[in-house]
């Protein structure tokens, strides 16, 4: 595409208009212009920056930030391999590979036609049935090298995605247990109907009596929250949905989304009522941008049936409506207050705390936060009493969890479980027969070995986002954490010296030792590193990025061990390959032309 | 000494007025803790940590937190020393610092941070990332090479110039500095280098034109004394 047929306002004015030309919404804008053009070109950035009143930076630092936005042209097929360590372990690299000598490309390349590229992603939540790859941001789960032949096949073909075999875009639910949540009929509006007959002070209450706790991670008690949101002062409150699943390894609320969104949408709109929102926003992260028009259109059906919009349920005043924000590949932006940024149409960088969203969230107005299956799990509490929801699973972790299972069982998938579940039972229920360690809680979250299979799933024991990796006995848990030490340097954010520096520092160490450069030197400097990492980091993501390289130096030493060199220090300069372009200009590769190995 | 408004950094009772944050208070009261990206005046921005204190157990920026009566913030101790040594470490191997043939050298806040730490050594490998030096502005040279993506300038260029030249663009360790301009050129925009954005550089990426070494090194501001003596000027200056 480009300005000879048509001008810079035939493509782009359509855009802004469906937005209002509100610079709060320029990534929805951004989004729309890439999926328009294939990427956004410097005209597109000068003519947003002008009709949205924003300085040229801001437009260039929102795209420079996102992963998934391009300012320059990246084929009109863009693949992007998941790369988390599962789809690793289900042999993604030996497809990656296939496809880029299919094309003859590099990793990363755009081909000189201007056809396609191909390059690797964080996890894109396909964990229980990778590998998995996005094509123009739709996802491609169950990856095989004849599925790979045939996608090459079509590329080359310039068949448009629309007319693809729609199997190949199949995604499963893959739920193998089922307890309150994904068990419990969904009657559209009758959990709403309780909470108003309830009245907001009334499902409040509940909320209280069932001591329910966040299920995004932090555990933060979920009635507090909404109590501080609803008391903080100013007339107008947001609730937003935490729909950015990056944590490598969860998947529980894609298939919330894909299945019970009713129930997200009404537990958003209980929120709604209860801390006095009449606005609520979905942040769906970019990889899930294949449901987005279902998910629009369940809202519709919503509306229609007066469970959003006006004077909901005949209840003169309650009106509320939700808005579906896309992101745009930025794990950081599961982060709340990166993720209010993100809806504000900036680079998502966490903001500084205090003040809390409760009171100055999104446009700095009070906002209420929450995850999904939180969201989701509201309405049982309204349908069935905050008493019965404080009688499952224990004291101080009430009800159920969805647990995003994958890795080396029989069978991954979602299970859920109420919370005090041992990890053994898990590991039994799921296949996992040869279990060495399980990651709970994602690439931030904890590695536990053999002898602590008899913890418990609770915000007490090992709390949990809800992923749960299983790694066999044959797995080296050395790569396992190198692989997330390069996520998180990929989704630093860049803002404070520790994670910005510090996640390639670390990396650059375990490179070396991967390398079998290391020594005994390179394992203090782990320590020192992740001591700085852990306590100075502006968020949550610098503050665990090196959490599992410091679990496994604990559990798994061995898989280090055995990699270091019986030496006090090596360096990591390589004299030989430092004289490579010595060796070019001279046109010389011969033997002569090169140093000893031990060198 | 009235206990209401006074807090404890090391033992000492630092007074403190409403709504200041503890880096604030602790250098009016005298009481040093290194830092790089706040200045006087300017909103704090927490993003180099130099400033990490405890606090309650707790580590956290000084400069984003306000101050409070009672608190126990411990500062100057071998613990966090380290750990400011490090983040100087980091910031050295991350940029390209010639210390000894730089302009602003006696005048840079890193260096002068990294001699009252006693940073002997970058300790890293560096990094030796290709950066831009924008030499297009009439009076002054943009030199990415020091730039420490501390933000002050953007800031100032916003918030008090309200002219809003610089933005930081990019993620991670493609984080940098970027001009408002078509060009991306420092010298296709209005900046002058009476604007404030142009004093507040803690290091030398933002240095004027055809003035060079006219104070000699030796003599300058961090030469005569080490920046943790100087906090009446870290208070009291402006750009």
């Amino acid at each position: 595409m480009s300005l000879v047929n048509s001008s810079a306002g035939e493509v782009l004015d359509p855009i802004l208009e469906r937005y209002a030309r509100n610079p709060r919404h320029l990534m929805q804008i951004l989004r729309e212009t890439q999926e328009r053009l294939d990427f956004i070109p410097a005209w597109a950035v000068d003519y947003l920056a002008k009709a949205l009143a924003l300085a040229r930076t801001q437009v260039q630092a929102v795209i420079d930030f996102y992963a998934f936005f391009h300012d320059s042209p990246h084929g009109k097929y863009r693949i992007r391999f998941s790369d988390n360590v599962t789809d690793r372990m289900q042999g993604n690299a030996a497809l990656l590979s296939r496809m880029l000598s299919r094309f003859g490309l590099a990793q990363g390349q755009v081909s000189g036609d201007g056809l396609v590229s191909i390059d690797t992603t964080s996890c894109t939540g396909m964990c229980d049935q990778g590998p998995a790859l996005l094509i123009n941001n739709y996802p491609i789960p169950r990856l095989s090298s004849q599925r790979i032949d045939k996608i090459c096949e079509l590329i080359k073909g310039r068949i448009p995605l629309t007319e693809w075999p729609a199997e190949f875009f199949r995604v499963e639910d893959n739920i193998h247990r089922r307890d309150v949540l994904l068990s419990t009929p969904m009657v559209n509006g009758q959990a709403l109907k309780r909470a108003v007959e309830l009245g907001p002070q009334g499902m409040l209450a509940e909320m209280k009596a069932s001591n329910f706790r966040g299920r995004g991670g932090a555990g933060f008690t979920t009635a507090v929250k909404w109590e501080a949101c609803k008391n903080a002062p100013g007339e107008t409150r947001y609730i937003v949905c935490n729909a950015d699943e990056g944590e490598p390894g969860t998947f529980k609320d894609r298939v919330l989304l894909a299945s019970f969104s009713e129930r997200v949408f009404e537990g958003m709109t209980i929120a709604g009522y209860v801390i006095g929102a009449s606005k609520g926003l979905v942040y769906l992260r970019a990889e899930y941008r294949y449901m987005l028009e279902k998910l629009q259109a369940t809202l519709e059906a919503r509306r229609k049936a007066n469970l959003l919009g006006k004077d909901i349920l005949g209840q003169k005043g309650f009106d509320f409506d939700i808005e579906i924000h896309m992101g745009a590949g930025a794990y950081v932006c599961g982060e709340e207050t990166a993720l209010i940024e993100s809806l504000e149409g900036k680079p998502g960088r966490p903001r500084i705390r205090p003040p809390f969203p409760v009171t100055h969230g999104y446009l700095g107005r009070p906002t209420v936060v929450n995850n999904v299956e939180t969201l989701a799990k509201a309405t049982l509490i309204a349908q069935n009493g905050g008493a019965w929801y404080q009688g499952l699973g224990t004291k101080l972790s009430t009800g159920t969890k969805l647990l995003s299972i994958s890795g080396d069982c029989d069978r991954p998938g979602i299970y859920e479980y109420p919370f005090g579940v041992r990890i053994a039972k898990i590991l039994e229920d799921c296949g996992a027969r040869n279990a060495m360690a399980v990651q709970v809680g994602g690439a931030s979250g904890t590695c536990l070995a053999q002898h602590e299979f008899g913890r418990k799933i609770a915000f007490e024991d090992v709390s949990t986002s809800g992923a749960l990796m299983v790694f066999g006995d044959n797995r080296d848990m050395f790569e396992i954490s190198r692989n997330f030490m390069h996520f998180f340097q990929h989704e630093s954010c860049g803002f404070c010296t520790p994670c910005r520096v510090g996640t390639t520092l670390m990396c650059n160490t375990l490179d070396k030792i991967a390398s079998g450069k290391g020594t005994a030197y390179e394992m203090n400097e782990l320590s020192r590193l992740h001591q700085l990492l852990s306590t100075a980091s502006h968020c949550g993501l610098g503050q665990s990025a090196s959490r599992s390289v410091y679990d496994t130096l604990q559990k798994f030493r061995p898989s280090y061990d055995r990699r270091l060199k019986q030496k006090d220090f090596e360096p990591a300069f390589d004299l030989d390959a430092a004289l490579a372009p010595a060796r070019e200009i001279a046109e010389r590769d011969d033997t002569d032309a090169h140093l000893g190995a031990d060198l | 000494m009235n206990t209401e408004n006074t807090f404890i950094i090391d033992g000492t009772p630092i007074p403190f007025e409403p709504n200041q944050t503890v880096l604030q208070a602790a250098l009016e009261a005298g009481v040093f803790i290194p830092h790089l990206c706040f200045y006087p005046g300017l909103k704090p921005n927490g993003n180099c940590k130099l400033c990490t204190v405890v606090i309650n157990g707790r580590h956290t920026s000084a400069c984003t937190t306000p101050a409070r009566a009672g608190i126990e913030v411990e500062n100057n101790t071998p613990a966090l020393n380290d750990k400011r040594r490090l983040l100087l470490q980091m910031l050295f191997v991350e940029g390209n610092h010639f210390c000894p043939g730089c302009e602003k050298s006696g005048n840079c806040q890193l260096q002068a941070l990294a001699y009252d730490l006693e940073m002997m050594t970058p300790h890293f490998g560096h990094f030796f990332q290709n950066r831009k030096v924008d030499a297009s502005h009439p009076d002054a040279f943009l030199d990415m090479n020091r730039c420490i993506a501390c933000g002050l300038c953007v800031q100032a260029s916003c918030e008090v110039d309200k002219k809003n030249i610089f933005a930081i663009s990019g993620r991670g360790m493609a984080s940098r500095v970027v001009i408002n301009t078509p060009s991306g050129k420092l010298g296709d925009s209005d900046f002058a280098l009476s604007d404030k954005a142009a004093g507040v550089c803690p290091v030398g990426a933002i240095l004027p034109k055809r003035r060079g070494y006219a104070v000699p090194i030796g003599q300058r501001l961090y030469d005569n004394s080490p920046i943790s003596s100087q906090t009446e000027f870290l208070t009291t200056r402006k750009a």
